[in-house]
């Protein structure tokens, strides 16, 4: 019983960095270790009350993301639990070294929550996307990469990490995204892909905010008698490939649908596993090669095709083709 | 008119056009537009030699905006000097411009894309070196924040500098004291801040950052000592020039309402009337 909302009920004004700060503040009031790191990004990560109401368990360092990493490793290193939460595209780029060595090649255990993640910011340009950290983490051995689909994905993540002894980069959104789940009440594991949908023809995986786009394009494909599978890969390493394989053996033809560019991310790793054991055509949908055009989220999306018209078209185009 | 009285009623048109834009658009750093304005005012309109009609001219003055957030007021200027057609300016931040919420060099005057805090220092620095190499006499000018005084990159430019003795490499530093959480004090203290800079071998100048005349006579005798980069500390208001954004560490990316909107550009008119 996955508990998907195969059809979006709009409304939800909760973003994910919203619910991972409360389920944050809930689990460090019981655990003095549980600490979050910051980089004047408090607020971008919602975490300002979590600094009014445990002031003893956020450590700022100002505008300065490879002391940030480093010091967290070092809080790892003795005994504590740190949640680094700071822009995706600076943590992922200016810290990397220090997720490389410090973090990841010394095994401590520390996660990395990279904030407004994506195109999230919009008109501000090349400097503010991250759209290349899902290639650049997922190539680090010893760290795990992990995107929940919305807010109530977002939390049971963080309650599974708080558990999980092991370096995490787990990238969210900067805005609400419409629920994918209808509630908690389903079965998270670090490292197990969700069938959201069961299907035959063929099969859609996403991951984080994309899993709507997913969902909303299986019901559209639905209505041109295409059955359609969608898998919520909200953890990109340790891939689930074992799903991916069925989906490949079950369904002969998937799609990819990732708030990322086209090389090196969830399409990628798709590929690198059916290429290898069961060659069945595979359609990434990402952002090309060239720095996001300028706009909101939504345009951008629409722009480069990460939208329900376009899935639904290559979708066709594939079934079509068997 | 003389000199002294266009730049400051430059500077409050600038600040009239910056905030219309953040407003139009729905987004903007609003606050640290605002309190660098007067900087960029008296470079573009008094020091730096640049010219519109011919961006990519080899003996122009370099500026490098290293808190590439507060694009705003550059944009505004760059407009009014006529680097691109001013009507331009209604399309910031909208689908598919190029006028985004931070420097992007494919408008004409921009040199770098900045927007990642810590890299204007050492762009700078090269473009410096380059210049000693080819035996030219342009300046290069960068602008940091206070806040992003805490990145590491800024200290290995500020070092690299002084080794290689670049007296044609201004910095200016807009010390508003605020950065998004709050004061820069709270967040990561910067002082003793001058005396950091000093130790780093560079010649240490302080000025009010809103005083166009002491920002003249500043950046007219800079650089001023033979074998030193120059740091100025400007002194600013973040917020300056609307009395409820003054020194209020939200209005670094708030934007006004239609209520604030409308009494900033009462205020400021009313800034422009006395400097008639
Ligand atoms: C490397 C990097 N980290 C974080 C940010 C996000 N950010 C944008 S503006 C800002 C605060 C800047 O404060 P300050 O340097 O004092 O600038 P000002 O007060 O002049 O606006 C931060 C943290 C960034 N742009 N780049
Ligand atoms: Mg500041």
């Amino acid at each position: 019983m996955t508990n998907a909302m195969l059809k979006s009920a709009k409304g939800n004004k909760i973003a994910n960095r919203q619910a991972i700060s409360e389920v944050l503040l809930e689990l460090a009031k019981e655990n003095k270790d549980i600490l979050v790191v910051t980089s004047d990004s408090r607020g971008s990560a919602s975490l300002v009350e979590f600094g009014k109401q445990l002031p003893s368990q956020i450590v700022e360092v100002g505008i300065a993301e490879q002391n940030l990493v480093g010091v967290a490793s070092g809080l790892a290193a003795s005994g504590k639990k740190p949640f680094v939460a700071s822009p995706a595209c600076f943590l992922s780029m200016r810290s990397i070294e220090q997720i490389k060595v410090d973090v990841a090649y010394s095994n401590t255990n520390v996660k990395l929550i990279g904030i407004s993640g994506g195109v999230s910011y919009g008109a501000l340009g090349m400097s503010h996307h991250s759209l290349q950290d899902l290639a650049v983490t997922r190539a680090i051995p010893g760290l795990d990469v992990m995107m929940p689909a919305d807010r109530h994905e977002a939390k049971k993540m963080i309650e599974a990490l708080v558990e999980y002894d092991r370096p995490v980069y787990l990238r969210i959104g900067r805005n609400p995204v419409e629920d994918s789940y209808a509630s908690e009440n389903y079965e998270f594991h670090i490292g197990k892909a969700v069938t959201m949908k069961e299907g035959t023809d063929i099969t859609i995986i996403a991951s984080g905010e994309t899993v709507r786009i997913a969902l909303d394009s299986a019901v559209a494909l639905q209505q041109e008698g295409i059955d359609c599978r969608v898998i919520n890969m909200h953890t990109i390493k340790p891939l689930d490939k074992e799903s991916i394989l069925k989906a490949a053996e079950e369904t002969g033809r998937i799609i990819t649908i990732e708030e990322h560019s086209i090389y090196g991310g969830l399409g990628s790793a798709v590929a690198e596993v059916v290429s290898q054991s069961n060659p069945v055509p595979v359609r990434i949908l990402g952002l090309p090669d060239e720095p996001a055009i300028a706009g909101k989220t939504a345009e951008v999306f629409e722009y480069y095709g990460l939208s329900i018209d376009n899935v639904r078209k290559i979708a066709i185009q594939m079934v079509g083709g068997r | 008119m003389n000199k002294i009285e266009f730049l400051k009623r430059k500077a409050t048109e600038i600040r009239m056009e910056l905030l219309t834009m953040i407003y139009e658009a729905g987004t903007g750093h609003t606050g640290g537009s605002l309190s660098n304005t007067d900087i960029l005012t008296v470079l573009y309109y008094h020091i730096m030699n640049a010219d519109p009609n011919n961006p990519k001219w080899e003996d122009r003055d370099r500026y490098v905006q290293s808190k590439g957030h507060a694009v705003e007021s550059y944009w505004a200027i760059l407009a009014d000097k006529g680097f691109f057609p001013k009507e331009e300016l209604k399309t910031f931040s909208q689908f598919n411009t190029r006028l985004i919420g931070h420097p992007n060099n494919k408008v004409p005057g921009v040199e770098m894309n900045t927007g990642a805090l810590g890299h204007g220092l050492p762009i700078s620095v090269g473009m410096a070196l380059a210049a000693k190499m080819d035996g030219k006499s342009y300046r290069v000018y960068t602008l940091m924040g206070d806040g992003e005084q805490a990145e590491g990159s800024v200290w290995e430019g500020a070092m690299a500098a002084a080794h290689y003795k670049l007296d044609n490499l201004v910095a200016i530093i807009d010390r508003n004291g605020l950065q998004i959480t709050g004061t820069t004090e709270d967040v990561m203290s910067l002082e003793p801040f001058g005396a950091k800079w000093s130790a780093f071998g560079w010649e240490v100048v302080e000025v009010d950052g809103n005083d166009i005349e002491q920002l003249v006579t500043v950046l007219e005798n800079t650089p001023n000592v033979a074998g030193k980069p120059t740091l100025i500390v400007a002194n600013t208001v973040k917020g300056k020039g609307i009395s409820f954004a003054e020194n209020v560490a939200k209005w670094h990316h708030h934007v006004p309402s239609k209520e604030e909107y409308q009494l900033a550009m009462e205020e400021l008119s009313k800034q422009l009337e006395v400097q008639q």
